[in-house]
């Protein structure tokens, strides 16, 4: 291991994660507020919408991270639609990530008890208010766990940006072993640059998901009369 | 002398999914300030038709009215005349992510918009009539089941309903837990609160109501006064259902 080569390419990597932290970021955000409204649209069973959003997230779960990046890459260009890398990039997060959070969101929703929503409407609050202010509310605590493993995922996914000419960390680690065939060095930086941003991520995770377990509790499994 | 009649329905059609009818022809009158308690063997309808005076299920045919004014579950006005007709259920279903203060202010704070201060101290003192001023903090999962069932009271009185339905509100209860929920009830009927009452606990059906109606098979089978009724039921199908609350020594 030459740890000479290692130290001297800290700082390409260290400016590729932060590339690679940014796409994240900003494909998460938008996954997320995709991934929301689609599971409104869901939940309130919206006719037309529904059906688009069904179409979407099985298109978009069940394709590949790098044919969808490909199509935006090199297939939009041919509409006259042209995208940067890092466009591309967010955007193909995003469309991905969408169905992921949208199903976490929906199951969320769908697991607070009907009785619930009854108990709201029955104190006169609207079907928003109820929406809003009591399943809202217990729908993102129990998501938080899938959201979690999908914010985690989603990361990872980034690894194939590079293939749209994007600098981030795989990106640069091919560099250098294609310039200087340092396989081991450039591999060894490129896993140890992935685990520095992904543990305290999980860990983060792992302690929100402590936080929120109220919601476990005091649900009452009981059904609605007859 | 003759009541302010407040809630009425007219031939009250329902039934799930098209099949059979679960409401076969339900026709009833509420009075300002009377108690009636509604009791029948499982499966009777008694619950729906709770459910239905509030609108949460859609009804097939008929009408219901409130104060002469026909209330329909589509329309918008639904929610005003919601927040007039308060409902507790069966199983205690507090609001989990919210302090028991949370719970009884949400919908006076979010529908009424009422002054959050005044809100406090009314909560409060509900609190304290029904033991449980010491909670307003705690979570629900930290109650017991017939403290939660006393928050939900409380939570629906203070939207100042003019009619409560209670739904078999002690039948998820432990047996030592059912009085201090009853209790609470009680007091709320010597109080003149006008109430439609789901019960099986038999002798609380008698202490508290103003009038009985026994439910069969989506009918009211019989209808009287609470001493009659349960002294001498005239139907044989309310003679049969009364039984089986007596036991014989062996």
């Amino acid at each position: 291991m030459d740890f000479e080569f290692i130290r001297g390419n800290v700082p390409l990597y260290v400016e590729a994660a932060g590339i690679t932290l940014r796409i994240s970021f900003l494909g998460i955000l938008l996954s997320t507020v995709i991934g929301l409204l689609c599971s409104l649209v869901k939940v309130f069973k919206i006719p037309v919408l529904g059906f688009v959003v069904n179409c979407y997230i099985e298109i978009s779960r069940n394709t590949p991270l790098l044919i969808q990046l490909f199509f935006l890459y090199f297939g939009l260009p041919k509409l006259g639609i042209v995208l940067s890398s890092e466009g591309c990039a967010i955007t193909g997060l995003a469309f991905l990530g969408g169905s992921y959070m949208a199903e976490a969101f929906r199951t969320g929703i769908e697991q607070v008890p009907k009785i619930q929503t009854e108990t709201g409407l029955s104190l006169g609050l609207t079907k928003w208010q109820v929406f809003l202010h009591i399943i809202l509310p217990q729908a993102i605590a129990t998501s938080v766990p899938v959201f979690c493993a999908n914010i985690i995922f989603l990361i990872k996914e980034t690894s194939v940006f590079s293939a749209v000419a994007l600098a981030d960390l795989m990106f640069v680690a091919k560099d250098l072993i294609g310039i200087y065939y340092k396989t081991d060095e450039a591999l060894f930086m490129l896993v140890t640059a992935y685990l520095m941003i992904l543990l305290p991520i999980s860990l983060l995770c792992s302690w929100v998901e402590r936080r929120v377990r109220y919601a476990e509790f005091g649900n009452s499994s009981a059904v609605p009369g007859k | 002398m003759k009541q302010e009649v407040i809630l009425t329905t007219k031939n009250l059609k329902k039934s799930y999914d098209n099949e059979q009818l679960v409401l076969k022809d339900m026709s009833f009158s509420l009075e300002k300030g009377e108690v009636v308690v509604v009791v029948g063997p499982s499966g009777c309808g008694k619950s729906t038709f709770l459910r239905c005076l509030n609108m949460l299920e859609p009804i097939d045919s008929g009408t219901i009215s409130f104060k002469d004014q026909v209330i329909e579950r589509d329309r918008k006005d639904a929610y005003t005349i919601r927040q007039k007709i308060g409902m507790v259920f069966q199983s205690y279903d507090l609001f989990p992510h919210l302090t028991i203060l949370g719970n009884i202010l949400l919908a006076p704070l979010k529908v009424q918009k009422r002054e959050k201060q005044e809100l406090i101290q009314e909560a409060e003192q509900l609190l304290k009539r029904v033991g449980l001023l010491d909670k307003k903090d705690a979570y629900p999962r930290q109650l017991s089941g017939g403290q939660k069932q006393r928050v939900a009271i409380v939570r629906a009185l203070m939207m100042h309903p003019e009619i409560l339905l209670l739904d078999e509100i002690t039948a998820a209860l432990d047996p030592e837990m059912v009085r201090e929920v009853l209790q609470v009830v009680l007091e709320l009927a010597k109080e003149g609160m006008t109430m439609v009452i789901v019960t099986h606990e038999m002798e609380f059906a008698k202490a508290v109501s103003d009038r009985v109606l026994f439910m069969d098979q989506g009918l009211v089978v019989e209808e009287g006064k609470p001493e009659d009724f349960f002294t001498s039921p005239q139907t044989e199908r309310a003679k049969q259902f009364l039984n089986t609350f007596h036991y014989e020594a062996i």
